[in-house]
């Protein structure tokens, strides 16, 4: 009776496992026609199979820039949020200190604060600073929401270390910044993975920001996409065929990470 | 566990504050001075007061807005905790699948939110979505399904891609919250003869709580600062039945160039959100402690 029952749950997951697949697929079956193909007949799979769309994505300067500027800005608000964030939740593990409660609800208020409404000052203040169009200006915008989350998810996990660890270190005579790298971020290595992962993908798949603080010069695959969507004569496939290419990046990352996720997952409070 | 008490934490913290207050409290001060005067050009502003709160308090596109924001958020906190728990019990325990099942999980998460309006535009139109020219050919609806159409078919679509987009969300996080929980007290269920459902009542759900909060919280605040992928899939209508707060805003504030109005309704906007962050704060702060005394 025990295997029906899990034989029930596995199909239950499989089919909804192939509903979240569809989507994509259909989008792929999109990338891999023609324009003229696509409006002219309705078809479950592609009867002729064509790359045209994803070579014109490689060889167009206007499209293929838009993922390069993207991956520079998300790796460069990753690898900031993190520096910023491991000793802050350090602290905010370790220490009772003035006003760390109100701090704590500052940092997490920012991370629920909608991004419509920053919108108009951001540009402003980019203006001032003249950052505008640059991609440290969409990384370090992307802090508002990737820093309280990142100090949020790695305060979970350095709360599981026990504190008589630092303890150990610090009598042993340990200074606290070696205790820190070469101890104490390798104890919560799955955090610091599940933590990158985190603002990768927050990062990677933020809109308004990124369409707001760049013109050209850094402007990222999903601003330039939604030009195209304003824009008239609508061409299907090669709008797929950018989607599909979205994804990639997000699944390399997924697909590293992977056994820290599972790890991770379980572990911290996330 | 015992915390030290040392004010010098404030030097490990110290980066933080500045990173975020730049890019929160600068720009906040900005908007507060711009929905307290009337500006026509550089160095030419009127102060005038509370009088864009009190037109933004009655403008009633803001309170049909609210309303449908309200429904959104319901409706989406109803649907995909539920479905997200039931996925968390369904996924494997060991063995390469669960590597797979986690990866299948987190795609849809990694997928910029424009390209998720995209997708579904693709799948959903009557002339070249599977879904669109699938369901129209059955011809079991009066009106044939176009997401421009009718609302109603506007809302469906929308809240069919909020549901695949992150239910997987919620799903990750709970299959988390089941994984720590530790075997002896499946062993000591299986001992007392208890039922599947009676584990899940007062084993799996209880220690799914912390998790869920997150979860809840989470889906509450993002559903509720949508933007990008109604805006990709129906601009907002048709009409403006799909007009939630943030699309309302940006239309405002970048369409019209209504500074004064879009920075009194900003202000509104986030006071809103504070008020529910620090409700579920507040609820996640008991949440740990109720563990801690068990």
């Amino acid at each position: 009776m025990r295997t029906r029952r899990v034989k029930i749950w596995s199909i239950a997951l499989s089919l909804y496992f192939l509903l979240l697949a569809i989507p994509i697929y259909w989008m792929l079956n999109m990338s891999l026609r023609s324009n003229a193909d696509i409006l002219g007949s309705f078809a479950l799979y592609p009867a002729q199979v064509t790359f045209a769309n994803y070579l014109k994505v490689f060889t167009d300067a206007s499209w293929y820039s838009g993922y390069i500027n993207a991956i520079i800005y998300v790796s460069m608000n990753t690898v900031m949020s993190l520096a910023f964030a491991l000793p802050a939740a350090y602290a905010f593990s370790r220490y009772k200190f003035l006003g760390d409660g109100q701090m704590f609800f500052w940092l997490l208020t920012n991370r629920m604060a909608p991004p419509a409404v920053f919108l108009l000052p951001y540009f402003q203040l980019y203006s001032t600073v003249q950052l505008i169009d640059t991609h440290i200006a969409v990384a370090l915008a992307h802090c508002l929401f990737n820093v309280p989350l990142a100090v949020w998810i790695l305060e979970g996990f350095m709360s599981g270390i026990p504190k008589e660890i630092d303890e150990t270190a610090f009598i042993d005579g340990y200074s606290f910044p070696r205790f820190f790298i070469t101890l104490f971020i390798p104890l919560i290595r799955a955090g610091v993975g599940v933590t990158a992962f985190f603002c990768f993908m927050f990062s990677w798949v933020e809109l308004l920001f990124a369409r707001t603080l760049t013109v050209t010069a850094a402007k990222p695959i999903v601003a330039t996409m939604t030009r195209t969507i304003s824009a008239t004569g609508l061409d299907w496939g090669l709008l797929a065929a950018n989607g599909m290419l979205t994804i990639v990046p997000g699944a390399l990352v997924i697909w590293f990470v992977r056994n820290h996720l599972a790890k991770g997952f379980a572990l911290g409070r996330v | 566990m015992e915390k030290w008490e040392d004010n010098r934490a404030w030097f490990l913290v110290l980066p933080v504050f500045v990173v975020v207050a730049f890019s929160a409290i600068v720009p906040l001060m900005t908007v507060v001075n711009y929905s307290l005067q009337d500006i026509f050009g550089p160095g030419q502003a009127v102060f005038v007061g509370a009088e864009w709160f009190e037109q933004m308090l009655a403008d009633t596109r803001l309170h049909d807005a609210l309303w449908r924001q309200f429904l959104f958020s319901g409706l989406v906190l109803l649907i995909e905790i539920p479905l997200g728990i039931l996925i968390a019990l369904a996924m494997p325990q060991k063995g390469w699948t669960v590597s797979a099942s986690l990866v299948i999980l987190a795609i849809p998460l990694l997928i910029p939110w424009n390209v998720i309006g995209t997708i579904w535009i693709i799948f959903t139109r009557p002339d070249i979505g599977l879904f669109g020219v699938g369901i129209n050919s059955l011809g079991i609806l009066d009106v044939p399904f176009d997401h421009t159409a009718r609302p109603i078919y506007a809302w469906i679509t929308l809240m069919a891609m909020e549901v695949w987009h992150w239910t997987p969300l919620v799903a990750l996080l709970c299959y988390a919250g089941l994984r720590a929980i530790p075997e002896a007290y499946y062993q000591a269920a299986r001992i007392d003869g208890a039922s599947a459902l009676a584990v899940f009542r007062y084993i799996q759900l209880p220690k799914m709580r912390g998790v869920l909060t997150i979860a809840v919280l989470l889906r509450f605040m993002d559903s509720f600062l949508i933007y990008a992928e109604p805006f990709a899939l129906t601009g907002g209508g048709p009409g403006n039945t799909t007009t939630f707060l943030s699309i309302y805003l940006v239309k405002l504030a970048t369409g019209q160039f209504d500074l004064g109005p879009a920075a009194a309704f900003s202000l509104i906007y986030f006071l809103i959100v504070l008020l529910f962050s620090f409700i579920f704060y507040q609820a996640l702060l008991n949440v740990g402690k109720g563990e801690k005394r068990s």
